[in-house]
């Protein structure tokens, strides 16, 4: 097969060689004996052989950064008591707007949130709101398959957030622990 | 002479017959349903990835976990179109697609009927599928389809032509259009040592006809969605595509036949004579098949006036001049076939 585009070579140098008759009779012979051709065979085979590059997604998957920021989590002191002070800090910050607190002071006289929703369709995932968290209560987790059906589970409220943070703070711990130095 | 009934004489062989059938058709959609995920398996090593792996180990039933899918979805018929030549084209397609086996020997001997035409059957039937192609692009009314459906009929009849001389060759050196015979008569040599630049053209002009890469236009996905496959779902889609796969087979037989020896054993000595020879088809066919695959994973597409161009102005001198030279050079060492 004949081919009428230049190959690898540039522009300049096949006018040059098609001027002369040695760059003619060279290109005809490459044409016809398919040279071109016959070495892009050769590289998918050489390919073939190759191991695969891919990542067998939901088997496998590829390593997370600890500062990862994944899905949102609220997390829990080891004696069980929820980190939050309702600071409203990560709302103030939350360049989206995603973040709705309303607190009260609890029976015991601490203060409290009463509600904590996260509107994840709304979040950036940013991380701001876990930067400007002063007890690292809310903090964006490793979890990124939390894909859902509907709009509405994806509104997160508190006690969502919780559970989150009593499902993940194993890795969670980790993750802060293994970037504590570079902070 | 005994007299023969209605069983005897007609129904008996009407069943046998209709028993050989299906003795081939439905060996071949099995393999059909393989080629696909061979394909795919293929493609995915050559661009470095895994492939159909989750069905079955492997993905060993990825062939009919499609098929079950493509039985199950919805027929659509558009508006607009004509409802009986809308559906008819891939019941033609299909049936062409398999007919063509009845004259391919698998084995010596091991063939549904053993016509001294078989070459010229073979031609025909594979001329035939641009109809098929032309009545689903004109039914669909469709833009799209209608274009794809031009393409392709301008691809495979240009095709056809070096396709024809270079069978034209082959028959010169053989002497006979009984594809047993074109067989038997590559027992010492095949025909693919001395007609190599035949066996290239008539490869690639069978990439052309069956409408495979890099000759793919009247499918392009990036410029006609699907060429005249666009309007098509479910099985009428499904039996395009098997028709596809078919035809690629068929062809692959076909270049087994005329220029690697059939069934043949590579060498005619004793650890390869043992080896049947349907199983050399086979394995002949699967090689022909890759290539196929090969071509597919390595070439972009060709544009339309380079497709036409090769097919006219390379293919169709460069096979006139060795049909000629064939014909010479058998005439003047004396090799003529004498039968």
């Amino acid at each position: 097969m004949r081919q009428s585009g230049a190959g690898a070579r540039s522009a300049p140098e096949v006018a040059a060689k098609a001027a002369s008759g040695a760059g003619f009779l060279e290109r005809s012979v490459r044409s016809l004996f398919l040279t071109e051709l016959l070495s892009g065979l050769a590289v998918t085979f050489r390919y073939m052989w190759k191991k695969p590059a891919t990542l067998n997604y939901p088997y496998e998957k590829g390593p997370l950064s600890p500062r990862f920021r994944g899905e949102h989590a609220l997390r829990r002191y080891p004696n069980g008591e929820e980190r939050c002070i309702a600071c409203k800090l990560c709302e103030a910050i939350c360049p989206a707007q995603a973040i709705t607190i309303e607190a009260e002071p609890r029976d015991d006289g601490s203060r409290r949130t009463t509600r904590y929703d996260i509107d994840m369709t709304k979040c950036i995932y940013c991380g701001l709101c876990a930067e400007a968290c002063p007890v690292d209560a809310i903090v964006e987790g490793p979890n990124f398959e939390f894909a859902a059906e509907s709009r509405e589970e994806l509104l997160y409220n508190k006690e969502k957030l919780l559970a989150n943070g009593d499902r993940w703070e194993h890795r969670i711990a980790a993750n802060l622990e293994r970037d504590a130095p570079y902070r | 002479m005994a007299e023969v009934g209605f069983w005897g004489g007609y129904a008996w062989p009407a069943l046998l017959i209709a028993l050989k059938v299906l003795a081939i058709v439905l060996p071949l959609l099995l393999i059909v349903a393989y080629v696909t995920l061979a394909e795919r398996k293929v493609m995915a090593a050559m661009q470095l990835r895994v492939g159909p792996n989750v069905v079955g180990p492997l993905g060993v039933w990825q062939s009919f976990a499609d098929a079950l899918k493509m039985v199950f979805k919805e027929t659509i018929l558009p508006t607009g179109a004509n409802r009986v030549v809308f559906l008819a084209a891939p019941a033609l397609m299909f049936t062409l697609a398999m007919i063509g086996w009845a004259v391919i020997p698998f084995d010596d001997g091991l063939v549904l009927s053993d016509i001294n035409v078989g070459v010229l059957y073979l031609f025909a039937i594979s001329s035939l599928g641009v109809y098929g192609i032309i009545m689903a692009g004109w039914a669909s009314n469709s833009r799209y389809a209608f274009l794809g459906a031009l393409r392709s009929a301008a691809q495979m009849v240009s095709y056809e032509v070096s396709a024809g001389f270079v069978i034209i060759t082959v028959l010169l050196a053989v002497g006979s259009l009984n594809l047993s015979d074109i067989v038997e008569a590559q027992r010492d040599l095949w025909l693919v040592i001395p007609l190599f630049p035949m066996f290239v053209i008539f490869f690639v002009s069978a990439l052309a006809e069956t409408n495979r890469h890099p000759f793919d236009l009247p499918e392009a996905e990036s410029e006609l969605v699907a060429g005249y496959q666009v309007e098509y779902s479910a099985l009428t889609f499904g039996l395009f595509f098997i028709g596809e796969y078919a035809n690629m087979c068929l062809m692959s037989a076909l270049t087994t036949i005329l220029f690697l020896g059939g069934w043949l054993a590579p060498f005619d000595v004793a650890p390869f004579t043992w080896i049947p020879g349907i199983v050399w088809f086979a394995l002949k066919i699967a090689l022909c098949l890759f290539v196929f695959v090969w071509v597919r994973a390595t070439l972009p597409r060709y544009r339309y006036d380079q497709l036409m161009r090769l097919g006219w102005k390379v293919f169709l001198p460069i096979s006139l001049f060795w049909v000629a030279l064939t014909a010479v050079v058998l005439v003047v060492f004396d090799w003529l076939p004498q039968t």
